[in-house]
């Protein structure tokens, strides 16, 4: 932010900017030069802070009310639902925010991926993203315990066993997650205490997010280096700001339908069934944001193997920079990678399918299938990709697309653009 | 505009899916006209409070009611019982109190503060009068149960005789909408086994439909000014929406990009 000469008009704020940038900082951030041509997909930057700003703002006035305690969690709940002011609308935004967030994440994951968002110069904004994906499904899964219904505590029963899968101290960490020799009150606490810090982490991490975008700027739909500011950028205020504020209302009236008229549809019913230790559902199936990754889990025969799948399948994502060889980034210009980036679509749309459905039979063989070919499009489909795939002509600039220019020709132009930042 | 039919798309497209899995072992449902449903829907008041009677007079015997209070049966939204018909009710039980000065439990009639009082004394004084099976809570059972208001209404009213090849043991019931079609309540529901007190006619159908009403509310007691706040919410949203897009339409228009 550096490159920002500003001085403000007042003696009191140059006083004030002199020893802390603040008003620096707030003429950067609305200056901010952003690719004009920035389409609804780029929108959900900003719905996802609306989301996070909103879990934690519910989250903190529920954990007022809620009791973590193994005998009382359950009614603690129920108490919100019924006796405590507007109790049911806080919780209800609460439970249905986390599906809205990760359908927020999965757009914005999927728009980055179509676009190559995640290629040079922003490998680290990515990287940074992918923690906070993992942190968002950390966070989902200890919140979805605190309720200690049925689902609840055999799906923290579940995915703690996993840990007993690494050889030798795999069983000694269990023990250590649970605080003891089952799922119990020690497990409630110090899942209540973590699913309360890590929205903290995840907003210094979106911090980082936005500081590491704003040094190179944001991508765009044809996916080339612009000059900034230029007539190819609009400042973020007020061009940005009121699109991104169009796209959250369209975005919270989807919110509001599912607050207030399906409030429990995302949810499963046996959560609504206080935990018990001695009986079993006869599906323990996690929320469906999880549910591909589920699926990976449960295609490999093999406890450890499977969980190292279910892991690789998300970490696989850092390494993305460097597994897409291609030097084009959107895939607009790139007319194989766009077929195969619909499949990986479907791909994880079908894994999500079968990740709710039994482990048995065709399920089971679809859910292999479909494993396989996600790693498949990573490990070798994206490498090879770049090296075989004739891409199609790049625009030299936002402005004049029609003039064009070859795909070789806007490298050369990246490269020397690079050495200027 | 476009792109944000693709977004509906993709939107319908990940809970279609959603649906989908929730729909899995499916059975046909009996149906009826549930007057809760839907974006205005609101609870029948008679129909609440002939619910509570057939959950009073049948249910209560085996499941518990833990979350409600006799309090609740007054507010806004629910039975509507009057503050004097509600007292009479909560007084017709004898709740444990106590320690008094002497140290000792002693029994009062039941106040409107008080929680719904419980049929058995804990979880297995339930279960060794019921044959081992627990009489589950009833509280939020609706939401309880995958297939909700539909499944409780048609379980009442789905028992048969087992088909031939099934044998079911001593206080095992044969259930067509039951999980596995075995439960080990038997038929609860007979016709005129109720007397209304506003003269609608007790048939299992009718007291069905009133007590799972009943149970609807008990587990959604804020439905009905949940649909209001919605409406109210997304129409306010609806028309902030479209003041903000043709503000946006009017800034972005001072450069020639399309928005």
């Amino acid at each position: 932010m550096s490159e920002h000469e500003y001085t403000p008009k007042s003696k009191v704020g140059k006083w004030f900017n002199d020893r802390l940038p603040l008003l620096t900082l707030a003429n950067h951030l609305t200056d901010y030069p952003t690719p004009k041509n920035l389409n609804y997909w780029w929108t959900f930057g900003g719905i996802l802070t609306f989301c996070l700003i909103t879990q934690i703002v519910t989250g903190l006035v529920l954990a007022m009310h809620y009791i973590a305690h193994a005998d009382m969690a359950f009614q603690s709940v129920e108490h919100i639902m019924r006796d405590v002011n507007y109790g049911w609308l806080i919780r209800y935004i609460h439970a249905n925010g986390a599906s809205m967030f990760f359908l927020a994440v999965y757009i914005h994951i999927f728009r980055s991926l179509f676009y190559g968002s995640y290629k040079s110069p922003r490998e680290v904004i990515w990287i940074i993203g992918i923690i906070i994906y993992l942190l968002m499904m950390a966070a989902a899964f200890l919140g979805y315990v605190l309720p200690w219904g049925q689902m609840s505590f055999w799906g923290a029963t579940v995915i703690t066993n996993l840990f007993s899968a690494i050889p030798l101290v795999g069983e000694g960490i269990v023990t250590w997650l649970w605080g003891g020799y089952s799922v119990d009150n020690p497990t409630l606490t110090r899942f209540f205490t973590l699913h309360y810090l890590i929205p903290f982490l995840i907003l210094g991490l979106v911090v980082l997010h936005i500081w590491a975008l704003h040094v190179p700027g944001n991508n765009n739909p044809i996916g080339i280096d612009i000059k900034k500011p230029s007539k190819d950028t609009v400042p973020f205020h007020p061009y940005i700001v009121i699109k991104d504020g169009f796209a959250l209302l369209m975005f919270m009236i989807v919110f509001a339908f599912f607050v207030f008229y399906t409030p429990n549809i995302l949810g499963h019913a046996d959560n609504y069934i206080e935990a018990n230790p001695l009986v079993t559902p006869a599906h323990i199936v996690p929320e469906w944001y999880l549910l591909p990754f589920y699926a990976i889990l449960r295609s490999v025969p093999d406890k450890l193997l499977g969980v190292i799948a279910m892991l690789s399948a998300i970490l696989i994502l850092a390494a993305l920079p460097w597994l897409d060889t291609s030097k084009i980034r959107s895939a607009v210009f790139r007319p194989l990678y766009k077929q195969f980036y619909w499949i990986l679509v479907a791909d994880v749309l079908i894994l999500g399918y079968v990740g709710a459905m039994p482990a048995e039979g065709l399920y089971l063989l679809i859910a292999r299938i479909a494993t396989a070919y996600y790693f498949l499009h990573f490990l070798v489909i994206l490498p090879v990709l770049g090296f075989k795939e004739r891409t199609t002509p790049v625009p030299l600039s936002i402005t004049e697309p029609i003039l064009g220019g070859s795909p070789n020709l806007a490298a050369v132009k990246k490269k020397d653009s690079f050495k200027d930042q | 505009m476009k792109n944000f039919f693709r977004i509906s798309f993709l939107i319908a497209l990940f809970f279609g899916f959603q649906f989908n899995s929730n729909a899995a072992e499916k059975v046909e449902y009996l149906k009826t006209d549930w007057s809760f449903k839907g974006p205005f829907g609101k609870f029948d008041r008679a129909a609440l409070q002939r619910g509570y009677q057939v959950y009073q007079e049948v249910c209560s015997s085996c499941h518990s009611m833990k979350y409600l209070s006799y309090r609740n049966l007054v507010e806004e939204g629910g039975p509507e019982f009057s503050v004097e018909q509600a007292k009479a009710i909560a007084a017709s039980f004898e709740v444990k109190d106590g320690p008094n000065a002497d140290g000792e439990m002693f029994m009062r009639p039941g106040r409107l503060s008080d929680k719904f009082v419980m049929p058995y004394e804990n979880e297995k004084a339930a279960q060794a009068a019921n044959g081992g099976a627990y009489p589950p809570d009833m509280t939020v059972l609706v939401k309880a149960r995958g297939g909700g208001v539909d499944y409780i209404y048609s379980l009442l009213q789905g028992y048969e005789d087992p088909p031939a090849g099934v044998t079911l043991d001593d206080g095992v019931y044969y259930n067509k909408y039951m999980y596995g079609n075995k439960i080990k309540m038997s038929n609860q529901l007979s016709d005129g086994l109720v007397e209304y007190s506003d003269g609608t006619n007790a048939s299992v159908e009718q007291m069905a439909k009133d007590v799972t009403t009943f149970l609807m509310w008990t587990a959604e007691p804020h439905l009905e000014t949940r649909h209001k706040m919605g409406f109210k919410a997304i129409v306010y949203l609806i028309i902030l929406t479209v003041l903000v897009y043709f503000s946006m339409k009017r800034i972005w228009s001072r450069i020639e990009t399309k928005v």
